[in-house]
């Protein structure tokens, strides 16, 4: 399964960092010699030392497409080797090593022409809604009709990547309902007291396994695996159950 | 050690083989059982990574970057890995 859009080694320069959340920062990049990638694939970015140690680490894509305009969101995390310096230090201007685009399997495409398309649940933890929004964002774009819909599970709405882009995905023809758990502190006059998801919640907020949706589950590792549990017990097809596991560092 | 999955390993593969093989089935030697290479348990640290089976926990394949720009990569645990031309 070769790629039509063959992973490299590229030199990206950046055009933009500003705050995502109180931890985490959108960064912008122009990588001219970028193939395009599809919504839901990653790279790796790799920092080097003067000494000459290198780090490289797997950031998700926000962004999908043909072009050279590449976004990032990365969520800092404070024992991290890469994160804290890609957040707090990367200024406009500076140059990152990074490879990709890669991901073969947590990847979503447009329906080719003829085909009937599956609806898709998505449902992120915390930072792992970055590959998400990218497919909610390309399916928006494209022309498939099939329903999408997000579960985001969040600590707190100042917590929450891509507040502007999701609430104009929600408002868009199609919709794209977008239902939050806030796991620490939730917005004023919420229903629910701030709470980890429960598998009935997980039922009651996604599509039915009736319906074989195509499901991607992003986020840290103990969550992607609690949620993949839950769904398969629900009746999901395991081969519809599409996960992205990330960790601390 | 931070547990991850085998989407982290797209860049590895793709430096090793040429290609990006996480959407490839693979069968483990061990158990027999298969699927993407994206669902293998990856455990991964300074010193390397190391993918696993997601059913019975056998060493898949190992990748341990040296200096000067080696890899040691070996795939012990792999009967067969689909390929498409």
């Amino acid at each position: 399964m070769s790629s039509r859009r063959p992973a490299a080694w590229h030199v990206a320069t950046v055009v933009d960092s500003r705050p995502e959340t109180p931890t985490a920062r959108r960064i912008e990049l122009d990588v001219p010699t970028w193939p395009g990638n599809d919504a839901g694939s990653h790279l790796d970015v790799r920092l080097t030392a003067p000494d000459g140690y290198q780090a490289t680490r797997s950031y998700s894509i926000a962004s999908a497409g043909d072009g050279t305009h590449v976004v990032l969101a990365v969520d800092e995390l404070p024992d991290g080797e890469v994160s804290p310096f890609l957040v707090h230090d990367l200024r406009a201007g500076d140059q990152l090593e990074l490879h990709g685009p890669l991901g073969a399997f947590f990847v979503w495409s447009p329906p080719a022409p003829g085909d009937i398309p599956p609806p898709v649940q998505l449902i992120a933890g915390g930072s792992g809604v970055v590959p998400l929004y990218a497919m909610a964002a390309a399916h928006a774009a494209s022309s498939d009709a099939a329903e999408f819909r997000l579960l985001y599970s969040v600590r707190t709405p100042e917590d929450v990547f891509f507040r502007e882009e999701l609430t104009a995905l929600a408002a868009g023809t199609p919709a794209l309902p977008v239902d939050f758990v806030y796991t620490r502190r939730a917005p004023a006059g919420w229903p629910a007291a701030p709470a980890r998801i429960t598998g009935d919640l997980l039922d009651a907020a996604t599509l039915p396994a009736a319906s074989e949706p195509l499901v991607y589950v992003c986020g840290p590792t103990p969550f992607v695996e609690v949620v993949a549990g839950w769904l398969i017990d629900a009746g999901h097809e395991p081969g519809n159950v599409r996960t992205e596991r990330f960790g601390g560092s | 050690m931070e547990k991850l999955d085998g989407n982290v390993l797209a860049g590895h593969l793709a430096d090793v083989l040429g290609w990006d093989a996480t959407g490839a089935d693979a069968r483990c030697m061990h158990c027999g059982k298969h699927g993407a290479v994206a669902l293998a348990v990856v455990y991964a640290s300074a010193m390397g990574t190391v993918a696993r089976c997601a059913h019975c926990d056998s060493v898949l394949a190992v990748f341990v970057d040296g200096d000067h720009g080696r890899t040691w990569f070996g795939m012990p645990g792999i009967a067969a890995l689909e390929m498409t031309r």
